[in-house]
């Protein structure tokens, strides 16, 4: 028992729980240490807080697409982020047009309602032909071609609709009822982070019902199971996997639209990160799976919002929040080599990737 | 038997397509920005060109698809396909004249208005167009009942105008530095584009090289040289070719010169990240972190600024730079050494962002400089001699280059080299074999972090100074796509990848602003089409053809069910 153990341990191994303890270390100790200093009061980490349940609801929207998408084709949807960019950076244009009528301070509720479905019908559509043109074809091929197949309709995507729209960054309207705050028991919170988190746990579980108890739901889980199996069944494989990517683009039109409620400003490179982010945020539930994607976007949304000020205030790093975005990354990386198969999935980062 | 009637379902999709595709083009701005860059001056331009290829390919490809026996059928379905084809661009035209579609879509302009009526008004331009796209159809189809000798005659001669045209302005540029070439060829050429004259010369030319060399019967090889004399030989192309690579930057200017040092750089980085990618089959999309922690380094060690601490020269800095780079490719290599494909993509993405973030952090401002970056960075000197300019950098580069090179070709078929083709075929038979996973993964990273640390100390010394944004993710993607475009695994392939790549859209400004849309679209297209590249490996082109090899074993059956078939056919 102790032989065996001990030829499974390799230097390698040892490295790396050595960069993750110091890892766990700085945090820890960059924790205590802002904490001690108590630069930063309860209400501003309540803030913080209610930022990162927003962003987490962001991620988890665009996660879904990414997670879905994998649990079928077992391929990461690189161009995800595009599809994400696409919807609310086409609806600009509408929401500027409904703000010049006057008819969005009139209005607000249904305009943004159309704002909210133009954007997830661009999105839907990018999304369906992507998997038409790009990644049909190569259902079968090795595993590097639809990858770097996607990173090209990727590259394709952001220059084409910078192409489309020019290169510099459109602001959103603001609409007058959505700002300020509310009072929830005694906390002042922003109206806009408020509703942007109810607007993704209602789709979430819109999402997460679909797949769960419709057939067509049913329909997808058999595919992500075991296409073959799945088609000798009689279910028609093409069309599932163009269902998938309707909902992912449709939900990542809709993420659009709520991240631009939160950063009112779009453009052509917007969707780099956050589809990032929402990836990680798949990895970290388990990539594949419904619930996992949520539960993995609240905590990378909590983290990139709590983490730069928590961890590394205290360790005297100037301006901690320009390293947010390496957060992500660093989580990312300490799922990938800790716990592959994310919070709750099975494993998967080896044997099927 | 197909019925007619199906022959129009498929023209109409695939006029709808070419349509689309020129729509395409137009709305991405790739016709207005070609717009005025004459291909025949007066004749035709290259946005004209963008217009009315995809309709032209689209006609080609229907008659080719349906193969109808009548030629004047075939006529009429590239007509037809030209005429949807057109219509698709009318109808842009005609919503563009009742709402103003430009407040959207930015580049439909009464330009590209104007550019697709061929300047005339509205209802005569639109007829015009159609008539235009409806002859490129049928062109397009009649092509195809030309003799196969006829026909690549024509295609070359074309590409050649097309090409020589586009090129125009750089090919000028060379022949004014040499006095004597501007008398023989300045004919050729025109104010922009190339003169009707030289069109014309240049198509009865290379139409009537082409027919002629393809009307001659086949060689069979027979040596009837002595292996001496082929010695010889191999050895005499050889040095012609060292005497004029040297001689390039000598030939070209500096303007040249510096493109050529670009392509240089980006050439050797891909010969690195070719072991990585092309030899290991590892995805790595950080690879601009090695990149920039080499060109940082050298940075941190020579600058004279008032960061630089130590204040080296450049070769006293360069092993430094060169030994971080591999420590950081190591570092980065042990965590990721179980993951597969996907997920190494990721995170070796991740990495690279991670060290951008840093580099542009007032955390680390003190010592790189944050967005400021370093400047004054050391330059390569021997004795008392300093290669500062472009021409004189570019023999520094092409010595990494050799060296590059070099390492590759030997590593290729080494030991190691057949140890990262085995990982990348198959893991775990690979480690059964008794491959060392762990060290011929860790080398692969190292080789690869080495070869783009060098492409990173020698970009900071060319540019002089080190800013994050040289270092982006497009960099990455950048030689990712050159590798794969050249064909992964294979080292002229990283060259032609370079040139056309890097070269192109560096030597062509149009180009700039859609370069990284056609790197897209090239390796969408590249993977759906040729993946094995433009100068594939043997073995890679082998392993991606599988399928198609296969499809011969299954025919026979059937073929021998029915032997009375076979007489009649």
């Amino acid at each position: 028992m102790l032989r065996t153990l001990r030829q499974r341990i390799t230097l390698t191994d040892i490295f790396i729980w050595v960069i993750g303890l110091a890892i766990a270390g700085v945090v820890i100790f960059g924790t205590v240490r802002t904490l001690e200093q108590g630069r930063y009061s309860a209400s501003g980490w309540l803030d913080l807080t209610i930022k990162g349940l927003a962003l987490g609801g962001v991620y988890a929207l665009i996660a879904m697409g990414y997670t879905m998408v994998y649990g079928i084709l077992k391929m990461i949807n690189f161009a995800h982020s595009e599809v994400f960019m696409s919807g609310p950076f086409t609806a600009v244009f509408i929401a500027l047009g409904l703000s010049e009528s006057g008819f969005l301070d009139k209005q607000p509720i249904i305009s943004l309602i159309i704002i909210t479905l133009v954007s997830a019908a661009v999105s839907t559509l990018i999304a369906v032909l992507l998997e038409r043109i790009a990644y049909r074809p190569l259902r079968n091929a090795p595993r590097l071609v639809p990858l770097i197949t996607a990173i090209g309709a990727s590259f394709f995507l952001q220059y084409a609709f910078r192409g489309f729209y020019g290169s510099g960054s459109k602001g959103y309207p603001t609409i007058a009822i959505l700002k300020g705050t509310w009072n929830i028991f005694g906390i002042e919170v922003f109206k806009i982070q408020m509703i942007v988190i109810i607007s993704a746990v209602v789709m979430m579980m819109v999402l997460y019902a679909i797949v769960q108890w419709t057939k067509v739901g049913k329909a997808m889980r058999a595919v992500s199971e075991d296409k073959e199996a799945a088609e000798l069944m009689g279910i028609d494989v093409d069309r599932i996997i163009v269902f998938t990517f309707t909902l992912g683009g449709a939900s990542a039109g809709i993420a659009g639209i709520l991240y631009t409620l939160l950063f009112p400003v779009v453009n052509f490179y917007m969707g780099f990160f956050p589809g990032i982010k929402a990836f990680t945020a798949a990895v970290l539930g388990g990539i594949g799976n419904v619930p996992g994607a949520f539960l993995g976007s609240i905590i990378l949304g909590l983290l990139e919002a709590l983490g730069p000020n928590l961890f590394l205030t205290g360790l005297g790093i100037p301006s901690p929040s320009q390293l947010k975005d390496a957060i992500a990354f660093i989580v990312l990386v300490l799922i990938l080599i800790f716990r592959p198969t994310g919070i709750l999935g099975e494993r998967i980062s080896q044997d099927k990737a | 038997m197909k019925s007619e009637s199906s022959y129009w379902v498929k023209s109409l999709k695939n006029g709808l397509i070419g349509g689309s595709l020129s729509l395409l083009l137009c709305v991405i701005g790739m016709v207005l920005a070609f717009g005025t860059t004459y291909v025949i001056t007066g004749v035709i331009t290259m946005g004209q060109v963008f217009v009315l290829f995809p309709i032209l390919f689209e006609s080609y490809f229907t008659v080719r698809k349906v193969s109808p026996k009548n030629p004047l059928v075939s006529l009429s379905i590239g007509g037809f396909v030209g005429l949807v084809g057109g219509a698709v661009l009318a109808a842009l035209i005609l919503i563009g004249q009742i709402i103003n579609v430009r407040t959207v879509l930015l580049n439909v302009s009464p330009d590209l208005f104007a550019l697709l009526t061929f300047n005339l008004p509205l209802t005569p331009g639109i007829l015009v167009l159609l008539i235009v796209t409806v002859i490129t159809g049928v062109i397009g189809a009649a092509v195809l009942l030309l003799p196969a000798r006829i026909r690549s005659a024509l295609t070359q001669a074309v590409l050649y105008i097309v090409l020589l045209g586009l090129f125009r302005d750089l090919i000028v540029t060379v022949i004014i530095r040499w006095g004597f070439l501007q008398n023989v060829f300045r004919w050729l050429f025109a104010q922009s584009g190339l003169s009707i004259l030289g069109a014309v010369v240049l198509f009865l030319l290379v139409g009537g090289l082409v027919y002629w060399r393809l009307g001659r019967p086949k060689k069979v090889s027979v040596i009837t040289r002595s292996p001496r004399q082929q010695r010889v030989f191999r050895w005499g192309t050889w040095a012609v070719l060292a005497i004029l690579v040297l001689l390039l930057p000598v030939i070209l200017g500096s303007y040249f010169s510096e493109i050529l040092d670009n392509v240089g750089i980006y050439v050797l980085m891909g010969l690195g990240l070719n072991i990585v990618v092309g030899f290991a089959g590892l995805l790595d999309l950080g690879y601009v972190a090695f990149y920039a922690i080499g060109a940082y380094t050298l940075g941190v060690l020579t600058t004279t600024e008032a960061v630089g601490q130590l204040h080296l020269s450049f070769w006293g800095a360069l092993p430094f730079a060169l030994i971080v780079a591999v420590f950081a490719g190591v570092i980065l290599g042990l965590p990721v050494l179980k993951m597969r494909g996907d997920y190494l993509a990721i995170v070796t993405l991740g990495f690279g962002e991670i060290i951008r973030i840093l580099v542009l952090s007032d955390w680390l401002k003190p010592i790189l400089g944050g967005p400021q970056g370093i400047q004054q960075i050391g330059q390569p000197k021997i004795g008392t001699f300093t290669f500062s300019n472009q021409q004189q950098l570019y023999y520094v580069i092409l010595a990494g280059i050799i060296i590059a090179g070099f390492i590759s070709i030997r590593l290729k078929d080494s030991h190691l080299g057949r140890s990262w083709m085995a990982l990348r075929e198959d893991e775990d038979v690979a480690e059964a074999m008794g491959i060392n996973k762990v060290i011929t993964k860790l080398l692969a990273f190292a080789m690869g972090a080495l070869f783009s640390g060098l492409g990173g100390v020698l970009f900071a010394t060319k540019i002089g100074s080190a800013y994050p944004q040289s270092f982006s993710f497009l960099v990455s993607i950048n030689i990712l796509s050159l590798i794969i475009i050249g064909g992964m695994g294979s080292i002229p392939g990283v060259f032609i990848g370079g040139l056309a790549l890097v070269g192109l859209p560096l030597l062509l400004s149009q180009f700039t602003d859609f370069r990284y849309l056609i790197y897209g679209a090239a390796l969408v297209v590249m993977m759906l089409v040729r993946p094995e590249g433009l100068s594939p490996e043997a073995r890679r082109r082998l392993e991606l053809h599988e399928e198609t090899e296969e499809i011969p074993f299954e025919e026979p059956a059937t073929v021998l069910k029915t032997p009375g078939e076979l007489g009649g056919s």
